[in-house]
């Protein structure tokens, strides 16, 4: 009996030894995992520069236990509050290593990433590992505010102050009666004789102003040459067709043409219907116009402004209808087809000239002369910059370079 | 099987849609001019509906109205009733009398749009390229070697020529019309390139329509569709044509008489 008991008492004492040891085994760990990492240091929150004032930029030292030291750093908490002692909440997190991190937002207060401007905050920065955080200490208040000029523009507004010098000054060149030289271009020239075989043969001429909104800078090239096209047909009586993609573009359009017909002295002839809106979808667009170039058959068709991937499907319906073919855009992926397809292409900057060298006005020769100098300070400053890469003198380099 | 036949007849409509525009490539027809009719109507009231719920509804009506009676409208952005207006007045333009009115709103619209788009164009077509065709050319190896300076070097000549074809101020002749050629040349190389390039995506564009067709046709219908009802429908497209040119034969024959 007694050896029963003395088993008995051994027994659980062995459980009981082994309970503590695995008690005290498991506190060990506990203390073990429980182990945080060093918060975060030099934390600094300021508002971004150079935005509308939507964000706040906060930068820290990254932790001694981020890569060295215990090396136990899973990620970085940005945590925000309004007050300094207040309920800190989470924002964000980065990644091990990172020692930035921008707090921003939009400026649309009903939107949920709304972020307010002239608002106070205070911000603090987590070290996380497994067992938990070790925050930083508290920096702020801070607050977001918009600034007036984006510093890092400075080289635009440096290019487009230039820019501006030329243009006044060839305006005013051009305005006191001094010949401007320009280059004849063959794509120009052609557009009276298009004109011309359109009457001769009794048929329309069909005006495509491409895809671009009035904004554009190639629709506005080509409502220049379309007032002038307009013009001449007043004056030969020929029928225009001018189907539109954009309906703010048939409404300038439509303003462009009837100057055209008052210039040539036949507002009578002048038909609204002639300009009218298609439809603003690409390729039913693109229908609408092949169904008037096979139905109506005119002899001469303009593509000038802004086009897509529908260019080589109608310049190459109008080459099978037999028409004259004149087209220009500045969009570079474009211009191959309208190459292949059309009789004359005016390519990119062309466009532009064509605009200024068949108005004739002193205003638009006088831009174009801008242009052109300024296209001379590009290459010169090109030749420029390459000479002070290859001699290792960033410094000019970096007069250009605008930063992101 | 409801949705089958549904699903069935809409791809149907679809091939035969595709066939009618494809048709467009022997002549016009009255299939070509159905689809046409048919396309640019339904994607002009599709614009339009898409413009009232995704601009004018959220960007100026729901601004100005936030869950308010519409008389309510100062507990919203009243402020917004302005370009509203500025956009009504485009209505003006239906009265001979008071089109002038619409021209305030294309004003403000372009002008806008310019003294935006002048900065932004500035900065992504002239700085930003400027600033990357400072090269140095590198023909190190961890560059990749002779050719790469070669390439580097290219693209400093195409850059330049290409730039001096489009100065219009002197005539191209001797020096510059030989730089202005190489700009040329350098233009009409990269166009080709894209050239090639964009075929080959409409190429593949037409190989889905292919392919569209295709399932279509290799679907149809449990037990009664496969090849036969593509062939079929293609017989019938011929016959229609064939039929369409034989009546427009006839009608034209008495004219030429006359």
């Amino acid at each position: 009996m007694l050896k029963h008991i003395i088993m008995l008492v051994l027994m659980v004492g062995l459980m009981t030894a082994v309970g503590w040891a695995q008690e005290e085994g498991t506190a060990t760990d506990s203390v073990v995992q429980q182990t945080l990492a060093a918060p975060p240091t030099n934390v600094q929150a300021f508002d971004t520069p150079n935005d509308n004032g939507h964000s706040i930029t906060i930068e820290w030292d990254i932790s001694a236990d981020d890569g060295q030291g215990l090396n136990n750093v899973v990620k970085y908490l940005i945590l925000r509050s309004a007050t300094p002692d207040g309920q800190f909440a989470e924002i964000g997190a980065a990644t091990p290593g990172a020692t930035t991190f921008k707090n921003s937002g939009v400026k649309d207060d009903e939107d949920p990433n709304y972020f307010p401007r002239e608002t106070d905050f205070y911000y603090t920065v987590s070290a996380v590992t497994a067992d938990g955080g070790a925050e930083s200490e508290v920096v702020g208040p801070v607050r977001g505010e918009g600034q007036f000029f984006d510093t890092r523009n400075g080289p635009v507004l440096v290019g487009c102050l230039l820019f501006t010098i030329f243009t006044i000054f060839f305006i005013r060149k051009a305005k006191s009666g001094a010949k401007l030289y320009i280059r004849p271009l063959a794509g120009i020239d052609a557009v009276d004789e298009a004109i011309g075989r359109a009457t001769e043969m009794g048929k329309p001429i069909l005006y495509i102003l491409g895809l671009g909104s009035a904004a554009d800078i190639a629709t506005i090239a080509s409502f220049t040459i379309l007032g002038r096209v307009a013009k001449k047909v007043a004056e030969y009586q020929t029928s225009l067709i001018v189907p539109c993609y954009d309906p703010i573009v048939m409404t300038v359009a439509q303003e462009t043409v009837k100057t055209g017909y008052y210039d040539a002295g036949r507002p009578d002839a002048y038909n609204e219907d002639d300009v009218f809106f298609l439809t603003n979808q690409q390729f039913a667009y693109v229908g609408g116009v092949n169904g008037i170039m096979v139905r109506q058959k005119p002899a001469t068709n303009f593509y000038l402004g802004k086009f897509y991937a529908e260019s080589l499907i109608m310049a190459e319906t109008g080459s099978s209808a037999g028409a004259i073919q004149i087209s220009g855009t500045d969009e570079v992926t474009q211009i191959p087809f309208f190459v292949v397809a059309c009789d004359y292409t005016l390519i990119g900057e062309e466009l532009y000239a064509a605009s200024a060298y068949l108005g004739g006005d002193p205003t638009l020769l006088g831009t174009l002369k801008g242009q052109d100098w300024a296209k001379a300070g590009v290459i010169i400053s090109i030749i420029l910059g390459i000479i002070a890469a290859v001699t290792g003198q960033t410094w000019f380099t970096e007069l250009f370079h605008v930063g992101n | 099987m409801e949705s089958e036949w549904r699903i069935f007849l809409w791809t149907t409509l679809s091939v035969g849609l595709t066939l009618s525009v494809f048709s467009f490539l022997y002549k016009d027809n009255p299939f070509y001019r159905f689809t046409e009719s048919l396309y640019v109507g339904i994607a002009t009231g599709y614009m339009t509906i898409i413009l009232w719920y995704t601009g004018l509804l959220p960007t100026l009506i729901d601004r100005i109205w936030i869950g308010q009676p519409w008389w309510q409208f100062w507990g919203g952005k009243w402020w917004y009733i302005f370009p509203g207006i500025l956009g009504l007045m485009m209505w003006f333009r239906f009265s001979k009398k008071k089109a002038w009115l619409s021209r305030y709103p294309i004003a403000f619209y372009i002008g806008i749009s310019m003294g935006a788009a002048i900065p932004l164009e500035m900065k992504n077509r002239v700085n930003e390229q400027l600033f990357n065709t400072f090269i140095s050319p590198d023909f190190s190896a961890m560059a990749g070697g002779f050719w790469n300076g070669i390439s580097e070097i290219i693209i400093i000549i195409g850059v330049l020529t290409g730039l001096f074809y489009f100065f219009f101020s002197v005539p191209h002749k001797g020096v510059f019309g030989t730089v202005a050629k190489v700009g040329i040349y350098t233009l009409m190389i990269g166009f080709g390139a894209s050239f090639g390039y964009t075929v080959m995506g409409r190429i593949s564009l037409f190989i889905q329509r292919v392919q569209t067709i295709r399932d279509w046709a290799s679907t149809g219908i449990e037990g009664g569709g496969g090849m036969s009802a593509i062939v079929w429908i293609f017989v019938l497209f011929i016959v229609l044509l064939v039929l369409i040119e034989m009546i427009r034969h006839m009608r034209k024959k008495p004219t030429e008489a006359v």
